[in-house]
């Protein structure tokens, strides 16, 4: 098979690292061969499937190094649980610098120094929200042809989801980039499944798959591994094998997403329930001055 | 003006305009003018965004904060803070003529370097980089009296905090650093940069000072500062000399050849006389404001306006400057008879086309009026409102004028309106020698100077002789033409 370049976006907390990193072993469990690009300032995209909370990022060795011509491929890469190959790209402390330009520097600096070459898979775990170009990097011509949005019945995932779409959409049309799919990384909030179904299809995509909540992620997390890896015959190891199933079927089945303009999210979280309509009239009101 | 050549000059910019984009045409029309006798102003609009494709002559709030205002200040060093794309022009300063400076050897150009961002400072931050160069500066040049800070486009783009670097260093060298917001991307030219400049030079070497104790300075009744004289070519000292001749005293000069001390001791002046309002015309405010000082504007070009200014300055003052200037231009009109006799009837009558920044359109226009010469047509990259009507009082009915012109627009009114001379900038330079008209630089003066006061004006008088009577200009003659 070809090189598959995918890419989870989704709003910061939603699980995407656990999701991303879950998956990815179950894939690796397939035989393929994978690389993760972590694209988050925290660089924790990969600590469960190393052990290690963070390594030395492509940027913080290139800041020591001078500049990041110094680098060399072997410096960064580090491998982990069933070979899986791990990139952290890093980013500067919260607050200065530019992290978004950092994400764009490493990605092509592992382009150029042939860290694609000898894998089936590219992934990528971007931080939080598509803040600026920077972390749009990913979905841009040529790199990940699906990206897979990790999200929730919360409100604010689905918020996410939209404009994650809306990111995609502006570079769908002059790329190769199509949505792959919402995964549902499940909070037990009402009707989730129903309304992850609704958004999919508002998106003009799939859920492809319903991650149901389990604590064994939590136990496997302390322990910094996957589930795959602490506990493979657990239950929820067989979602992410399901899930890691549906995505290697996947190539090439990404669609254009629809996102929605506000008020036709707004409409749809009111079916649900899950937004309540505006009252007008109470609009401005400050506590003393409003009527009972 | 006759009724019909009118007429024709404004057929003139309808033809220029005819060729654009409708919507362009419709914004460049509102910049271009002939100029009515009794008008209020020029009637073009002004400090607006250029059209994209226009090809601007205009620079950028970076240019302007550090390349007019500070870039000038000798006992500073100027840290042009970015990539080294626009630091390349930290050492392309204008010549800004200083006497000694910060490298303890005297030379005749400030201190300017730049911290070189790399693409590690984008990503992490430019704020250790600038602490290391603060460092270095101090170590190298001991002798600074302070340093500036210039933001190029990218530290605005991350946000990196000069502020809190500046406060910090500033602290522990005990000497100011003033931290320069002037993104190149804020605004639509450089006149905003001078703005920028003009408040960081009131927070962070004025007001801070005001109440600083200055033994070393004790201040008389005829004290007067220069501001808005850059020192291009030596300007201010021609300048200066007129001043002290008539029994002022110069207690400093902003900023050419400037030091932190005279900047720092401006709200001490009894009057503060402007040059280039529209660079500096925000810092006399302030200090009039704030602490009483009031300001004159003056013109130095040609001895009608030199005259006409050394009244006016005198103005203010008691009988003992008055009868003051009345000697100093008396001193100077034999040397101004004999400069007339010499060049007059060498460029009496020939026609001038300007296009230049914020002041020198309308300022130097006298000076050619001295010599015989007539400005046709007149503009400015970046000037404001205010400075459109200041020029009604210099030029004559049916003058041209022109708002942050195109390269475009300006060779093609040279071609119409045929001057015996154009002055402008470097960027203008070489295309308009190569349609066959002289041209003098009216931003750097060629690289000769100084222009301004009695003593500049020999030297204006020189080279514009040189330029339009060089005899290059008769032997040129376009290849097909030489059948003829």
């Amino acid at each position: 098979m070809g090189l598959r370049q995918i890419a989870f976006y989704g709003k910061g907390g939603i699980g995407k690292s656990t999701t991303s990193q879950n998956t990815l072993a179950a894939l690796a469990e397939l035989g393929r061969k994978i690389l993760i690009v972590g694209c988050d300032p925290k660089a924790d995209s990969t600590r469960l499937i190393l052990h290690a909370k963070a390594q030395n990022s492509v940027l913080s060795l290139a800041a020591e190094a001078g500049s990041i011509e110094d680098l060399e491929l072997e410096d960064v890469l580090k491998v982990g649980y069933r070979d899986i190959k791990c990139v952290e790209s890093g980013g500067p402390e919260p607050g200065v610098g530019c992290a978004g330009r950092g994400v764009i520097t490493s990605i092509n600096f592992l382009e150029e120094n042939g860290a694609y070459e000898g894998v089936d898979y590219v992934s990528y775990d971007v931080l939080g929200d598509v803040v600026c170009g920077g972390f749009a990097m990913p979905i841009r011509e040529n790199k990940a042809q699906e990206i897979y949005i990790v999200m929730s019945g919360e409100m604010m995932a689905l918020y996410a989801a939209n404009n994650i779409s809306r990111g995609i959409l502006k570079y769908a049309a002059n790329g190769t980039v199509r949505l792959g799919g919402l995964i549902c990384n499940s909070r037990m909030t009402d009707k989730e499944l129903d309304l992850s179904e609704a958004m999919a299809k508002k998106l003009g995509t799939q859920l492809i798959h319903f991650v149901p909540r389990d604590n064994v992620v939590q136990h496997a997390e302390l322990r910094r591994m996957t589930v795959l890896e602490y506990d493979p015959e657990c239950a929820q190891a067989e979602e992410y094998r399901k899930l890691a199933k549906k995505i290697d079927a996947n190539g090439g089945k990404g669609t254009i997403p629809t996102p929605v303009s506000m008020d036709e999210l707004e409409d749809m979280l009111m079916q649900f329930g899950i937004l309540k309509p505006d009252d007008e009239t109470i609009v401005g009101q400050a506590r003393n001055k409003a009527v009972a | 003006m006759e009724a019909e050549a009118k007429a024709a000059r404004r057929q003139m910019i309808a033809d220029v305009l005819a060729e654009y984009p409708p919507k362009t045409a419709k914004k460049r029309g509102k910049h271009l003018n002939v100029f009515n006798e009794g008008d209020t102003d020029c009637g073009v609009k002004s400090n607006i965004k250029s059209v994209p494709g226009v090809m601007t002559v205009r620079g950028c709030a970076y240019a302007g904060a550090k390349g007019v205002v500070w870039g000038p200040i000798k006992d500073m060093v100027h840290i042009s803070h970015g990539p080294v794309g626009c630091g390349q022009y930290s050492w392309g300063q204008r010549r800004n003529y200083v006497s000694g400076a910060v490298t303890g050897v005297n030379s005749w150009v400030v201190m300017q370097i730049t911290s070189d961002y790399q693409e590690k400072d984008i990503v992490f931050g430019g704020d250790k980089k600038l602490v290391k160069v603060i460092d270095e500066i101090e170590a190298m040049f001991p002798l600074n009296k302070g340093i500036s800070v210039m933001s190029e486009c990218p530290v605005g783009l991350i946000g990196d905090d000069i502020e809190s670097v500046a406060k910090r260093k500033s602290k522990e060298i005990g000497k100011p650093i003033a931290p320069v917001r002037c993104e190149g991307f804020r605004g639509v030219s450089q006149s905003l940069g001078h703005h920028i400049a003009n408040d960081v030079m009131r927070d962070f070497l004025i007001d801070p000072a005001a109440n600083k104790e200055d033994p070393s300075f004790e201040p008389g009744p005829y004290d007067v500062m220069i501001v808005g004289d850059y020192n291009i070519g030596g300007d201010a000292w021609a300048s200066r000399i007129l001043l002290e001749e008539m029994g002022l005293r110069v207690i400093g000069q902003w900023s050419g050849d400037a030091s932190v001390a005279e900047v720092e001791r401006g709200p001490k002046a009894k009057l503060n006389l402007i040059h280039c309002y529209r660079s500096m015309n925000y810092i006399c405010r302030h200090m009039e404001e704030k602490y009483g000082v009031p300001w004159l504007e003056f013109n130095f070009f040609g001895p009608t306006r030199i005259a006409k200014s050394l009244r006016a300055i005198a103005e203010q003052f008691d009988d003992k400057i008055k009868e003051g200037a009345e000697r100093v231009i008396a001193k100077y009109t034999p040397m101004i008879d004999a400069i007339l006799a010499k060049y007059k009837p060498r460029l009496e009558g020939k026609k001038i086309m300007l296009y230049v920044g914020g002041l020198r359109p309308r300022h130097v226009s006298d000076a050619y009026g001295d010599l015989g010469m007539e400005v046709i047509a007149t503009g400015y990259e970046f000037a404001h409102n205010d400075d459109y009507q200041r020029t009604t009082k210099y030029i004559k009915d049916g003058t041209v004028v022109y708002d942050d012109a195109s390269e475009f627009e300006l060779e093609r009114f040279a071609q119409a309106l045929k001057p015996d001379l154009v002055g402008s900038g470097i960027k203008e330079k070489y295309g308009t020698q190569k349609l066959g008209f002289p041209f003098r630089q009216m931003h750097s003066w060629d690289y000769s100077g100084p222009y301004h006061g009695y003593d500049g004006f020999a030297i204006f008088a020189r080279d514009m002789d040189l330029a339009i009577n060089n005899p290059v200009w008769g032997m040129t003659k376009a290849p097909w033409k030489k059948a003829e």
